[in-house]
């Protein structure tokens, strides 16, 4: 499976003139780990938010196997990883709620992301983002999905967790042939994890 | 639920808490500026300038001489434009000069006032942030997790601000989880266990895992990318959870015996650091 | 940690204490309101413009009718109309507010425009000018109220909507293919309901106090009605004559009862406030 962005220009509403991406491409297939660096506010996380399908391009296409992302019905291949985990949870729901909330997650997941039984009776308020965020990669380890995206998912975490993290993730990825994007500032992170690195064209 | 936590903030220096994500680092942020959620306790004392602090004196100078840099990118009103939020209400045109020198010293033009905090990448939302702390030349500057999401010119950058600030005579405590970053621009360090600060040591003792105390320290050592990305099993226990026994027990591949059943672990000196250990590593050559 | 918590059970159950004890109060003057309209009808000129007393607590006016009576019918009548018309108002505000963030720009438009528009009309004179339309009476009164309260919780709720809407949990929970039925029982209308219902609950004291001045200004309830408004424009009459109690007690008991209601909201709204919602 091949996921891509042709040619994509995307500003916010009333902000033609200050796109946040221009013409871009990139392709990623399955079993690729794709780097992409940026500096900050260069709209990595636009790009992952793109080609997860959350906005419509202004210009351009985002492809899944040569369908549009957005037209994917259900839990789509393709799903995104925020930088920001309490956001991406419902501060009323307990995690157990918010994890199965697109069927029961395998225990397995929850085992190699060292995810405790006391964690799930709680609220996202009660638990740090290091936490929530293991919550999140084994929602988005749906078994329909194909690609994560991952938008600085362990700039929140501590060393000793970021390498847990990342060596589950390549594991799980060649195990199921996942491709990723990787978005990081960390050159050694991106250097250890990926099979090719980006690096984002600079506009102003 | 953080305990036997003992941390000394000198002015001109920043001293770095490293500690992993649940370990209890945001609630010492917390219960210095007397904002601790009402369903937690604290025991102990904390002492500002060398008087105890209280949770009305702190209230008193907390967005004065004291500032926090929060965590969370929630904290800015998402309804409200990063202009006024920076001006708290205060609408004269010295407070508007200093918001947009405050701005300017973080790389934001002044159009960054007229945006909402949707509009902001994470990275100039960290920013402004930290502009909105230092807008009132604090004395004492609690940043937790300041930098996450930045790319490491512009992490290098806001360090750099600290280093600054400390220069002219601010106290810094730095939150991090990232050990690599809190080395580039701290003088003093202390790890964050479970809750506990289980060493304490001088920056440079880092550049070398042989110089370090505690078998978690060089845990966090190894796992860093460019030492070979190697965890360790196992999570951290939330802190409270653990009654008797050393907390790293369940992950240290030297626990003993006596190490589950201490009663215990004081933070003693050790080859020139602090550390909470039995049977702390002894400092080998390399 | 155990007595923190104990405390804030403590101050919970307090609150629930509170919110049962306002609304009995509130129901049994209701109640008794109803039961009382025919005593407070009653003429008996043997003993007219009597002062309060241990029988008639509240005195008696120039026809003889007991005041106390009189006002629990009329604050029954006016907590009746409330509770229509702010039921009538919260319920046309979720639907518009909800149409105005769901259904696109155009739509949007048109009803912020009605919100602008209602809002930047006083209140007292649209209740006026809907209940004159209407041809005054029951029906004239609960029409303007309805009509013209419902703006400002349509705001509210149109802004609550919208900002969920845009949450990145709704985005994440839609992209896992949760249905849309799903999202909003599990994820919006949790959020919604307590901003509903507070805003429903503070939406009384108005409406009440608006049915009052209204038919106080004689636009509102005809004079044969028992209600709060007519009972203080007729003692307004008999205040210069000294008889202080037949405005007195009715207006302290009107005022109490607008109290009441409002701290009942106000309290619901901290109980509810999706920022202590586990405390």
């Amino acid at each position: 499976m091949k996921l891509e962005a042709r040619d994509v220009t995307f500003y916010y509403r009333g902000r033609k003139k200050a796109p946040v991406l221009e013409h871009f491409s990139i392709s990623i297939s399955s079993g690729e780990r794709v780097g992409l660096k940026a500096p900050s506010g260069r709209g990595k996380t636009t790009l992952c938010r793109l080609l997860a399908g959350y906005e419509r391009p202004a210009a351009g296409e985002v492809l899944l196997d040569g369908r549009q992302i957005r037209k994917y019905r259900g839990v789509c291949p393709v799903q995104m990883v925020w930088q920001h985990p309490e956001t991406v949870a419902d501060p009323l729901l307990t995690l157990g709620r918010t994890l199965n909330e697109a069927g029961a997650v395998e225990e397995r997941l929850m085992d190699a992301l060292h995810i405790e039984p006391g964690w799930l009776t709680r609220y996202p308020s009660e638990l740090s983002g290091g936490e929530l965020q293991r919550f999140c990669l084994a929602r988005a380890l749906h078994p329909a999905v194909r690609f994560l995206l991952c938008d600085e998912i362990s700039a929140m975490l501590d060393l000793v967790t970021q390498a847990q993290i990342w060596n589950f993730l390549m594991e799980e990825a060649k195990e199921r042939g996942l491709g990723l994007l990787v978005v990081s500032h960390d050159d050694a992170l991106l250097e250890k994890v990926c099979t090719r690195v980006e690096t984002m064209p600079w506009q102003t | 639920m953080i305990r036997d936590l003992s941390l000394k903030i000198r002015p001109g220096q920043i001293t770095a808490v490293v500690g992993a994500s649940g370990s209890g680092k945001s609630l010492l942020a917390h219960s210095i500026l007397g904002i601790l959620p009402y369903n937690s306790r604290m025991e102990g004392k904390i002492l500002y300038d060398g008087e105890l602090l209280t949770p009305k004196r702190a209230e008193r100078l907390r967005g004065k001489e004291i500032a926090l840099i929060p965590q969370g990118v929630t904290w800015l009103d998402p309804l409200m434009k990063v202009g006024a939020q920076l001006e708290k209400g205060r609408k004269d045109a010295g407070t508007k000069e200093k918001c947009r020198q405050a701005l300017e010293r973080y790389g934001l033009g002044a159009d960054t006032e007229e945006l909402y905090p949707f509009e902001l990448s994470g990275g100039m939302a960290r920013r402004v942030l930290i502009a909105s702390a230092v807008t009132e030349k604090p004395r004492l500057i609690i940043a937790d997790e300041p930098t996450p999401g930045l790319d490491a010119r512009a992490a290098a950058r806001i360090l750099g601000h600290f280093r600054e600030l400390a220069e002219e005579g601010a106290g810094v405590l730095f939150i991090t989880h990232d050990l690599e970053l809190a080395l580039t621009v701290a003088d003093r360090v202390a790890v964050f266990y479970a809750g506990e600060t289980i060493e304490e040591a001088d920056a440079e003792d880092f550049s070398d895992a042989g110089r370090l105390r505690h078998p978690f320290t060089r845990a966090l050592w190894n796992a860093v990318p460019a030492h070979g990305f190697r965890p360790i099993p196992g999570a951290q226990p939330y802190p409270g959870t653990v009654s008797e026994g050393c907390p790293f027990a369940g992950q240290c591949g030297k626990c003993r015996e006596e190490c589950r059943r201490a009663e215990e672990i004081p933070l003693e000196p050790f080859e020139g650091g602090m550390v909470r250990c039995l049977y702390p590593e002894r400092r080998t050559a390399g | 940690m155990r007595g923190e918590k104990q405390y804030s059970e403590n101050r919970r159950q307090s609150t629930i204490l509170f919110l049962i004890a306002a609304a009995v109060i509130l129901a049994a003057v209701t109640v008794s309101g109803i039961l009382l309209e025919e005593r407070g009808m009653e003429t008996d000129f043997s003993r007219t413009n009597l002062i309060p007393s241990v029988q008639y607590l509240f005195g008696t006016d120039w026809m003889g009718r007991d005041m106390l009576a009189r006002t629990l019918a009329g604050l029954s009548l006016s907590i009746r109309i409330g509770l229509l018309t702010a039921v009538v108002s919260a319920g046309t505000a979720l639907v518009l507010g909800t149409a105005a963030a769901v259904l696109g720009k155009k739509a949007d438009a048109v009803i912020s425009w009605c919100i602008d528009l209602v809002m930047g009309i006083p209140h007292i004179l649209l209740v006026m000018l809907i209940s004159i339309a209407c041809g005054r009476g029951f029906a004239g009164v609960v029409a303007g109220v309805s009509l013209s309260h419902w703006p400002s919780l349509a705001r509210v709720i149109r802004g609550e909507v919208l900002q969920l809407k845009s949450a990145p949990y709704i985005l994440a929970a839609e992209k896992l293919g949760v249905s849309r039925f799903d999202i909003i029982r599990r994820h919006m209308a949790p959020h919604i309901l307590p901003q509903f219902l507070t805003g429903m609950i503070l939406l009384f004291p108005h409406a009440i106090l608006h049915e009052a001045s209204v038919t106080f200004l004689g636009f509102g309830l005809s004079s044969e009605q028992p209600a709060i408004g007519v009972i203080l424009s007729e003692s307004m009459r008999y205040l210069t004559t000294g008889k202080w109690w037949l405005a007195l007690f009715p207006g302290l008991a009107l005022v109490l009862t607008v109290i009441l209601f409002a701290m009942l909201g106000e309290r619901l709204r901290r109980l509810l406030d999706p920022a202590s919602a586990h405390e």
